[in-house]
């Protein structure tokens, strides 16, 4: 389902926090804070999960001159149970507060409800993104951290890191929100859950199609169409299913993975990174500055997320994933 | 996109688990570990009042101690991801799961948390191992009765 | 009596094959490192049960006594010989006073360790 947004919100403004290992992103320089500590001076990981968050919407505060009863709405989500960090950051904030669970999607759906409620007039100033904390990630999905698996080529690194936006009325010189695609839940029978990247490729390829259609749009409409954590293989086999629908070949280079492109080329992290913070860090961080140089001119953000826990993993179920769209323009 | 049509698509781009590479290394760190573990041995018997028969409760012991050293200074997640079943068959695998469960759950309180949590990896392997146990001395107490085999 | 550098050589060879079968139970056999270690562990008791876990101690040493093998065959072996003394009775019997010292330094240094040590992701 597309939605077209007549008043064009604008994204005003972003604050990234990541955690240490993060500064060997090679989108490092577009993040605002680099955390020195993993738990970001607290005690439990969770915590510093909450942290990260809490950080992340003073840094858009400071940064748009505006305090916490300025802002109308505070839209995001995690991967703790029951979005906990989230919430608790909410607390802090103290304004009015959605926690919303698209796992590692939460970067673009926050996005998409805070368009719709500035379209509404029912918000000036909506702050909107996801986060991620490694450690607390791995500990709910997987092993304890100093447990000793052997993960495979596949397998993607949970990034620690909170991306948020500050979202508001149309501005002149600024990137806006022209189009969204809310995406379905594809499930194409993936089991094996060191492969999220496999999971995902069809739930980003199908919303990925669905926008282009309802928008009557081609790919080369776009100077870019970034999905969120597909990872090195993922992204390949997404490329491979639009060669394989008939896309020219020149068009394929127009796709590009936050989690593929997060770490470099660096092999200790596998297939890339992962995570709601990566493709929030990278979109909220890297994107936004991207448009201000005036590089790009349009581009697509599809953020990707399984959805799944490791109740129905053992349960024997399947993977199903999704992916949401956001189409942002300047000028 | 059909859904068979799709898992072909990915299992191509997919790169195979180097089973040869992962088999060789889990050969040469397993056999270290073993080898190490013959070392203890060796020390318990010559400096202890220890025979080869009573050795390997200490060797193990210590083996676990060792475990516990590499886990709590992060070691043993590299080592695992080397080493595959290298590292994860050999009783210092054992203790890593036992040791990494209950640091992870420190943060929820020694109670529920480290002793809770402490079993949740390594709890099956104690399961099917008394179980079995139980199973195989019962079996073959039914045949020894039934003069089929013998102590 | 065997040369000391000649028991090194098959505490590794032994110890090293069985982490191989590990490792080709994970890796075709796509099961998880606590399903693989679960029926290793019962392949001991068996092995324990047809009398064969004890020569294979007496050739490899620690080769045989450091694999998780050696648990199931150590609780197998406990249980046997309550149940040769005390027939029926025994096996229930024997399931109480088998014991590992796996199980119980894991428990002591799990705990220690909970209390020393803090779970530290990759930072560098």
């Amino acid at each position: 389902m597309v939605i077209v947004f007549q008043s064009k919100p604008a994204i005003l403004s972003s604050g990234v926090v990541v955690g240490p290992l993060e500064k060997r992103s090679v989108f490092q320089t577009y993040f605002d804070k680099i955390s020195q500590d993993e738990r970001v001076q607290k005690s439990t990981n969770e915590q510093g999960n909450t942290m990260l968050i809490s950080d992340a919407c003073q840094i858009i505060l400071k940064k748009s001159n505006l305090n916490n009863l300025d802002i109308d709405y505070l839209l995001g989500g995690d991967l703790v149970n029951q979005m906990t960090p989230t919430n608790f950051a909410a607390r802090e904030l103290a304004v009015s507060f959605i926690g919303l669970f698209s796992a590692c999607a939460t970067s673009v759906s926050s996005m998409i409800i805070a368009a719709l409620l500035t379209e509404l007039g029912a918000s000036d100033f909506a702050i909107a993104g996801a986060s991620s904390q490694h450690n607390s990630v791995e500990r709910q999905f997987r092993y304890p951290i100093d447990y000793g698996s052997q993960k495979p080529a596949t397998s993607q690194w949970t990034v620690t890191a909170a991306g948020f936006v500050l979202i508001g009325k149309h501005e002149q010189k600024l990137p806006y929100i022209e189009a969204a695609t809310v995406g379905k839940v594809i499930d194409y029978g993936a089991t094996d859950p060191y492969h999220m990247g496999g999971a995902m490729a069809p739930a980003a390829f199908d919303t990925i199609q669905a926008h282009l259609q309802k928008r009557s749009q081609k790919l080369e409409d776009y100077d870019v169409i970034m999905t969120g954590d597909l990872g090195k293989i993922g992204l390949k086999i997404l490329i491979a299913m639009f060669a394989q629908s008939g896309v020219k070949k020149e068009d394929l280079s127009r796709f590009r993975d936050a989690g593929a492109e997060f770490y470099g080329e660096d092999a200790s992290f596998l297939a890339g990174a992962s995570g709601p913070g990566c493709s929030a860090a990278v979109y909220s961080g890297y994107m936004m500055e991207q448009f201000k140089t005036g590089r790009y001119k349009r581009v697509l953000l599809v953020a990707t997320g399984a959805l799944l826990s490791p109740l129905t993993f053992q349960q024997g179920d399947t993977i199903p994933c999704t992916a949401h769209a956001i189409e942002i323009g300047m000028g | 996109m059909k859904q068979q049509q799709y898992n072909t698509l990915k299992d191509q781009i997919t790169p195979k688990i180097p089973i040869l590479i992962n088999c060789l290394k889990a050969f040469v760190v397993g056999g270290l570990i073993c080898s190490i573990g013959q070392a203890i041995s060796f020390l318990y018997m010559i400096f202890f009042d220890f025979t080869e028969k009573t050795v390997g409760n200490p060797t193990v012991a210590t083996m676990v101690f060792l475990a516990m050293l590499l886990t709590g200074f992060g070691q043993y997640r590299k080592l695992g991801q080397f080493a595959g079943a290298g590292s994860a068959v050999p009783v210092t695998g054992f203790g890593n799961a036992v040791i990494s469960a209950a640091i992870e759950h420190r943060s929820e309180g020694l109670v529920l948390g480290v002793g809770g949590n402490m079993f949740k990896l390594a709890g099956s392997v104690i399961l099917f191992g008394v179980v079995s146990a139980f199973f195989v001395a019962l079996i073959k107490l039914i045949l020894v009765s039934v003069g089929v085999a013998s102590w | 009596m065997r040369t000391i550098g000649f028991s090194f050589l098959l505490a590794f060879v032994v110890g090293g094959i069985i982490c191989v079968i590990g490792q080709l139970i994970m890796n075709i056999g796509k099961l998880t490192p606590g399903h693989t270690l679960s029926i290793l562990v019962v392949a001991g008791a068996i092995l324990d049960g047809l009398n064969l876990y004890e020569p294979l101690i007496n050739l490899a040493g620690a080769g045989a006594t450091v694999p998780i093998t050696s648990f199931g065959n150590s609780l197998t072996h406990g249980a046997l010989a309550e149940a040769e003394k005390h027939g029926w009775i025994g096996v229930l019997t024997g399931m109480f006073e088998v014991t590992s010292s796996g199980i119980s330094a894991a428990i002591i240094f799990g705990f220690i360790a909970a209390l020393i040590f803090k779970p530290k992701g990759k930072v560098d």
